[in-house]
């Protein structure tokens, strides 16, 4: 039988050919799929995150044991959505009308993808109607909204007053983050959660959505 | 590459203050001429940007520069340099850009004209040809809104024209969350240097139109990018700092056009060209923590000819509005790099020796900025027959300092660290010094929906 730990290490070490492979067998071998993608790839990408918080990784790694991952999962995602299994959360990521900054918004996307979220990444300069259209599309829990500029952090309050008037605010949970912002902006425009970095935003939604 | 000498060759002549090709303003400030100015940078509160919001941000732009001045009046300052680096919309509509550089030019002027107080306005339009992806580096019409931004902003008052242009950014971005060696250097200094060519030119001809000064350009969304990434651990301090020297031939770029300086203050590529070119320099350390932190908060000070603060919010403080607290702060530390320079060379190289040493054994990227290390770079870059070799010889040489800090104990970092020194060796040694050769090796590599080789000349 397949051994679940040594799938965790194909992702841990980024060996995308070899998880992939081993996801196969494990499949062929009648493994029910939410054990492979739980005790075998996201245990292996916990380990990652682990290693990030510790200073033990940089992105680099991340990012290729992240891909390693993404690999492992062709084969599995059609028996996943067979069975019944949903991605532990749908997330919407964007940097938010008028801004162009996107490097931290990627990286909250690599992270929650890593950590098994599924993520509809918008880009930059996004409007609201842009938001909801994505949410309602792909039926996403989660919205993560970026800004870098203080100038621009005021379109996060209306996105938030447009997702209440579209009605979209009661079935989503909305995470914000950028350099001007804070906790307390966050509680003020309405904003379930604000994040610091990339791997507290993964925390957050996490503990908001799972 | 223009430039195959230095123009500052020894260590000790690469100081803050001097430089040998100083730069005189419209109302007498001579820049790089034997004293160290405050260049004050700022911007809006929370606040959008709109018709409805139009009249608070004229009064807090002029509130910004009114308070500032009178302060640094109170403080018998010799003058200071304020940067009006717009924000987005002020270059998409340059109608509000353009009014607000009158509005602070105005201030400028009345205080000079009623107390004989000097101070000029550096204006920074943005690049906006991000806000299309791809970007269409030549043929966006968004460049017609930068260009009219500089040319009537510059008849408005804006004497020091300087941008942070981005070219190559849509391709570096990426590669630098995978620490690519080569894909960033491919960034930087081969669709960067395209690039700078050919908005440097335009702003050269605007500049010899208007009377306005060409100060530079900077690789803020570059190499600064990498900077925080690596102090918050997301990527290794030696790339951020090998990185930083790779941004050097392409800023250069600028001079090479008809920059005359002085550079822009995030650009720590800045002693770099200094020592090359000779033209002043802007630096911000300590100072602009502000804005971003930094591992370089002593040594960007080493040879800076402007010291400032990148950006700091017009809010209120207990004492007083940002603004006017970090002119203040900027102040005092260029009436320290001044009284130096009055007690004559030795105390000046006293002093630098004291902003170099309390920071280049903390951090590589300070280390790479020590004045000693930008002579023995800058000295490799310019052996460089292409910018791409230029660019090599300094990398190699950058790593080279780095690993002998560590060998001798004069710098400490971590183990993991110390494994990408011989990876990033490894993959700078790796690339063709011809630019063609390099060009294709690296095209199938990248992702084609993400940039437009033509819109590099490619």
């Amino acid at each position: 039988m397949t051994s679940m730990q040594e799938l965790s290490q194909y992702v841990i070490s980024g060996n995308a050919s070899k998880a992939e492979e081993l996801t196969k067998t494990a499949l062929e071998e009648g493994m029910k799929p939410f054990i492979i993608l739980n005790d075998g790839l996201i245990s292996g990408m916990d380990v990652v995150g682990e290693r990030f918080k510790n200073g033990e990784y940089y992105v680099p790694e991340m990012l290729i044991a992240a891909r390693a991952m993404k690999t492992a999962l062709k084969p599995l995602q059609p028996k996943l959505v067979a069975t019944g299994v949903e991605p532990i959360g749908k997330c919407v990521v964007g940097t938010v009308k008028g801004d162009l900054h996107d490097i931290g918004k990627n990286l909250v996307a690599m992270m929650m993808e890593g950590a098994g979220f599924e993520v509809v990444d918008l880009g930059v300069d996004v409007p609201p109607e842009k938001f909801i259209e994505a949410v309602k599309e792909n039926n996403a829990q989660l919205i993560g909204m970026s800004a870098l500029l203080t100038t621009t952090m005021v379109n996060m309050e209306t996105a938030i007053k447009a997702f209440e008037a579209d009605g979209i605010r009661q079935s989503v949970k909305v995470i914000i983050g950028g350099a001007p912002l804070t906790h307390k902006y966050a509680k003020d425009i309405g904003a379930d959660g604000y994040a610091e970095d990339a791997t507290t935003a993964m925390e957050i939604a996490k503990e908001l959505i799972v | 590459m223009k430039f195959n000498n230095l123009t500052i060759t020894e260590r000790e002549k690469l100081v803050f203050g001097s430089s040998p090709k100083p730069v005189k303003t419209k109302r007498g400030l001579t820049i790089g001429d034997g004293l160290v100015y405050p260049e004050l940078n700022f911007t809006l509160p929370p606040m959008g940007i709109n018709e409805t919001t139009l009249p608070d941000i004229r009064k807090e732009y002029k509130q910004i520069v009114t308070k500032a001045i009178e302060r640094a009046i109170q403080l018998e300052s010799n003058g200071v340099v304020f940067e009006f680096e717009t924000l987005l919309e002020m270059t998409l509509k340059p109608e509000i850009g353009i009014e607000l550089t009158k509005i602070m030019n105005d201030v400028c002027e009345h205080y000079f004209q009623t107390k004989g107080f000097r101070s000029e306005l550096r204006l920074t339009p943005n690049d906006i040809r991000d806000y299309e992806r791809p970007p269409k580096m030549r043929t966006s019409s968004y460049l017609d809104n930068m260009f009219e931004l500089f040319e009537r902003g510059a008849e408005q008052g804006g004497d020091l024209l300087s941008i942070e242009t981005t070219g190559g950014k849509e391709i570096f971005d990426d590669a630098l969350m995978m620490c690519d060696t080569k894909t960033v250097m491919f960034a930087l200094n081969v669709l960067g240097v395209r690039d700078m060519k050919f908005v440097w030119r335009k702003i050269v001809d605007i500049a010899q139109k208007t009377g306005a000064i060409v100060g530079g350009d900077t690789a803020c969304g570059f190499a600064n990018t990498a900077m925080v990434l690596a102090d918050k651990g997301y990527i290794p301090k030696v790339f951020a700092s090998i990185v930083r020297i790779m941004t050097v031939v392409r800023t250069l770029v600028a001079i090479e056009e008809g920059a005359t300086g002085p550079d822009k203050d995030c650009g720590y590529e800045g002693p770099f060209l200094k020592a090359i070119t000779g033209t002043p320099i802007s630096m911000e350390g300590k100072t602009a923590a502000c804005a971003h932190l930094s591992p370089v908060g002593n040594v960007a000070a080493a040879c800076a000819d402007l010291w400032s603060n990148e950006s700091i919010q017009n809010v209120k403080l207990l004492g007083g509005m940002a603004p006017t607290v970090y002119l203040e702060q900027l102040e005092y530390d260029t009436r320290l790099f001044n009284q130096a320079i009055l007690h004559g060379d030795e105390m000046v190289l006293n002093l630098q020796k004291l902003l170099v040493e309390s920071d280049i054994h903390h951090d590589p990227q300070a280390l790479v900025l020590a004045p000693a290390n930008v002579i023995s770079i800058s000295k490799e870059i310019v052996k460089g027959s292409s910018y791409l070799e230029a660019s090599k010889l300094g990398c190699l040489k950058g790593l080279e300092i780095i690993d002998e800090a560590i060998q001798t104990g004069a710098l400490k970092i971590k183990d993991q660290e110390k494994n990408w020194l011989s990876r990033i060796r490894e993959e700078i040694q790796s690339i063709p010094e011809k630019e063609d050769e390099f060009i294709a090796n690296i095209l199938p590599t990248l992702d084609e929906s993400k940039w437009i080789p033509k819109e590099y000349g490619l």
